[in-house]
């Protein structure tokens, strides 16, 4: 007897690890930005990370009893660590990577069941680990200095940061956001301390303290377009993230302009476009109905808005991100679509008179 | 309800709608060269083959038995019920026997089946020419009925009872389905192509029994010239508009079609009827107008045979009967041995695993796919959650959530968020990028769900015997006790009695 074969017989999908190409392919651009930015600090670090992942992923792999090569193939551990790395303070020393993506893939993936189990977002639950528990190696930011130019550490000097003594006094400075929290707490005028830390145009291109991938904004933006033109992602998520962000700060900015941001500062510093189009867009843990994404999306943005404008962190991004996964089953729940033939509470339709 | 509106420039709600409906997804077509060919006949093989069951509903009942000598058109075996559907036979010849033959189910059994030996003469029995437009509605039902008309979709539910669903309450809108969604498959467009005379009489003599004052044919985009053909054919109809729609899967099914065409949503526990629309596949309109108009039954059939292991993929016309066999043959065989032998198109069709299998009414389509069209060497993998199941279905269920549930054996949640609902177009199956089969767990979850119910019932109807049995046994024992109890009382009595009488007489 043959196998039984079920329908359909033919199949259209790009297969996961395509997807997971194509996701790391949108992400290129951003991240060599932010290695040449940055030097060979964040280089190795981005490295190290990357391998943390795919070795604590090879290790779960083998503890379940599953194929090791097929697992790394599916590419989902490398983009997580790769997501992470992005997040991360450039110079930040090795450990940081390697414990924040042994903790994403072990913790926040592996012991919520694998692939598609997990309830948060692996790289932004690391992340936000890292932050409460080595705060200071976490916030410890540098201006750019791209390779090559003067002042940029060379390769041995970058392997003494990484692996070695860290960051050298004075060498490191504030993020735009970091920067505004302080002066607002010191009663500076937003407006004021603004202007002489923020210039939108060089700034989204990276020219600023950041993460070692979250600084090129229009590259990321860039990156994200090429992913919903593929189809990879939908827009829901990312244009709801954006508009929650934005919709908000605008408000308050012409209600109070001495005391808010204005929307652009919003979108183009901190982690607002690695977050909207890469992270919060992550299929596992975000809804899957098309209105809980924009509730989803949505929710990420305002909450990003609120923590960085009233919360004690700076940037919000990660714990936004984290409070809507939480939501995610239960917007779910809510948002299920309704289905053809039938009223919204689940009745049939009435039969149309004739 | 009046008519919908079904001018060329819809009303600006239909249209924003219509951008807005991003359900289903768009797979190679692959109609090429199947498409190109014009449909052939198929020389006669040595044996047909004539299931008893080609159709939704009751089996025919055999009216002929080994040895007899019939005729093209003759009745071989009879409608039984009110769904059901005769069988004719499709030349002249002898009939060999009744007997078990391998057709087209998902179980992979046999069924039982009068088989034909042709002799070649294809002697047919008188037909009489009709003009349909002076029968009356009853009468075409009647006469489409006794044809043995299915629907030619792949349905293959018994036409007539469409036909008669206008009886007491006219249907104002018919409409023809030439959507032919399914890749590689081009029979409806070839019809259509070479024969489009045939499916606007077919639509006209269905609107007359049906009552409908407008005809809507819908084509997908991917066939212009059929659009042309029937354009040009139906311009002396004015009640018939030729609308061409998306190629987009499954825009050929039912209510799809209804919902792009006319905006209104068959309800879920109803049918099209309920919103003023009756649908007929394109070669079921060409049945009906042969069997109507020249009296002749369904003996034949337009057929795809394609797939990369084809050498000539091309469309032939195959007697009811024929055994795919033949088709193959006629088609110059395979070019390498096929990974898979598909009855019907790729996305919903049922695989084959012998070429005895015979062509039956409901079958467009013959596949032999390779194992890259397939592409089923590509194991199933974990759901990542991704959406594109959801974006995809047709009919805004939530395939991954159902699936989860079944997994986890909830099917009665499954069925909670939908299962019900679900056409088992394999939409959703086609574009998971971690190939779950989905339908597959719907198909068997409605088995199963199926089923239980049935069992359900049996328990319930067996209590209820039981039941009342022991409540018979009962009432018996107590009646019996209570016999006993009155007889036992009247022996006292009467012994008492006589006693009395005794001590009476002593004492007197």
């Amino acid at each position: 007897m043959s196998t039984v074969f079920a329908s359909p017989h033919a199949h259209g999908a790009r297969p996961v690890g395509q997807v997971m190409l194509l996701v790391m392919l949108a992400l290129l651009p951003a991240t060599l930005n932010g290695f040449w930015r940055f030097g060979w600090p964040a280089i190795l670090l981005w490295i190290t990370t990357l391998l943390s992942c795919l070795l604590a992923e090879a290790l779960c792999r083998r503890l379940a009893g599953q194929p090791v090569r097929s697992a790394l193939a599916d590419g989902s551990a490398a983009l997580t660590g790769w997501l992470l790395a992005m997040s991360l303070p450039p110079w930040a020393p090795w450990w940081i990577g390697a414990v924040g993506g042994a903790f994403a893939i072990i913790v926040c993936k592996h012991a919520f069941g694998g692939l598609g189990q997990n309830l948060f977002n692996p790289a932004m639950a690391a992340r936000v680990m890292l932050l409460i528990s080595f705060p200071v190696e976490m916030t410890r930011w540098i201006a750019p200095r791209p390779l090559g130019s003067d002042g940029a550490p060379g390769f041995a000097s970058a392997l003494d940061i990484t692996f070695g003594a860290g960051v050298p006094d004075g060498l490191s400075s504030a993020s735009v956001l970091d920067h505004i929290k302080i002066e607002a707490a010191r009663g500076v005028d937003i407006a004021q301390s603004l202007g002489d830390s923020f210039e939108p145009v060089m700034a989204s291109l990276g020219d600023r303290a950041g993460s070692l991938g979250e600084t090129g904004a229009l590259l990321l933006a860039a990156g994200g377009i090429f992913l919903i033109a593929r189809r990879v992602i939908g827009a829901r998520i990312p244009l709801a993230f954006l508009l929650g962000v934005a919709v908000p700060a605008a408000c308050a900015n012409l209600l109070a302009p001495q005391a808010y941001l204005p929307p652009m500062a919003h979108l183009l510093t901190g982690g607002v476009m690695l977050g909207a189009f890469f992270i919060a867009t992550d299929y596992v843990t975000s809804p899957s109905t098309p209105l809980g994404q924009w509730i989803f999306g949505a929710g990420c943005g305002l909450l990003t808005w609120i923590i960085r404008t009233w919360g004690a962190y700076p940037e919000g991004i990660a714990f936004a991100i984290l409070l809507m996964n939480a939501a995610t089953p239960l917007i779910d729940h809510y948002t299920r679509p309704r289905i053809f033939g039938r009223r919204r509470d689940g009745r049939s339709l009435a039969p149309q008179e004739r | 309800m009046g008519t919908p509106n079904i001018s060329s420039h819809p009303p600006l709600l239909t249209r924003l709608r219509r951008h807005l409906a991003q359900w289903g997804t768009h797979p190679d077509g692959r109609k090429h060269p199947a498409a190109g060919t014009t449909v052939t006949p198929v020389p006669l093989p040595p044996q047909l083959r004539l299931p008893l069951s080609q159709h939704i509903g009751a089996p025919a009942r055999p009216v002929v038995q080994a040895g007899d000598r019939v005729l093209r058109g003759q009745l071989l075996a009879e409608a039984q019920g009110n769904i059901s559907a005769p069988i004719h036979a499709p030349t002249s010849g002898l009939i060999t026997g009744i007997g078990e033959v391998p057709i087209p189910h998902p179980s992979g059994l046999g069924a039982p089946a009068i088989l034909l030996e042709p002799d070649g003469l294809d002697e047919g029995v008188s037909l009489t020419e009709t003009d349909p437009f002076s029968l009356t509605p009853a009468e075409i039902a009647r006469r489409v009925a006794a044809a043995g008309v299915v629907g030619m979709g792949g349905a293959t539910f018994p036409a007539a009872v469409k036909l008669s669903l206008g009886r007491n309450n006219p249907i104002p809108t018919l409409i023809l389905n030439g959507g032919e969604c399914e890749p590689y498959l081009s029979c409806d467009d070839r019809l259509m192509q070479e024969r489009p005379g045939e499916v606007v009489d077919g639509a006209l003599i269905i609107a007359r029994a049906v009552g409908a004052r407008q005809i809507l044919i819908g084509v997908e985009s991917n066939k212009p010239e059929a659009i042309a053909a029937l354009r040009e054919t139906a311009r002396v109809h004015p009640e018939i508009r030729v609308e061409a729609v998306p190629s987009r899967y499954p825009m050929g099914s039912e209510k799809q079609l209804i919902a792009w065409l006319t905006g209104r949503e068959v309800p879920s526990e109803g049918r099209s009827a309920d919103v003023g629309v009756v649908v007929q596949n394109v070669g079921t309109a060409a049945a009906i107008h042969r069997a109507i108009r020249f009296g002749e039954p369904l003996t034949r059939r337009i057929v795809t045979v394609a797939g990369g292991a084809i050498r000539t993929p091309r469309n032939l016309e195959v007697r009811i009967g024929t055994p795919v066999s033949a088709l193959i043959e006629f088609c110059g065989g395979f070019t390498q041995p096929p990974a898979r032998l598909v009855m019907g198109g790729p996305m919903m069709g049922l695989a084959i695993h012998s070429t005895d299998i015979p062509v039956i009414k409901g079958s467009g389509g013959l596949l032999a796919l390779t194992a890259a069209e397939t592409a089923q060497s590509d194991a199933e993998a974990a759901c990542i959650r991704c959406g594109s199941c959801v974006n995809a279905c047709p009919i805004g269920l939530l395939p991954l959530e159902m699936a989860a549930r079944i997994r986890a054996g909830d099917l009665a949640a499954s069925a909670d968020i939908g299962l019900k609902d679900c056409i088992a177009c394999g939409t959703c199956s086609f574009v998971c990028p971690s190939r779950i089969p989905l339908v597959q767990y719907f198909n068997h979850a409605k088995g199963e769900l199926a089923s239980r119910e049935r069992n359900r019932m049996k328990q319930a109807a067996i209590r209820e015997l039981v039941e009342a049995r022991s409540a018979r046994m009962e009432r018996e024992a107590r009646e019996k006790a209570e016999a006993a109890a009155r007889r036992k009382a009247e022996r006292e009595r009467a012994k008492a009695e006589a006693a009395a009488r005794a001590q009476e007489e002593h004492t007197a």
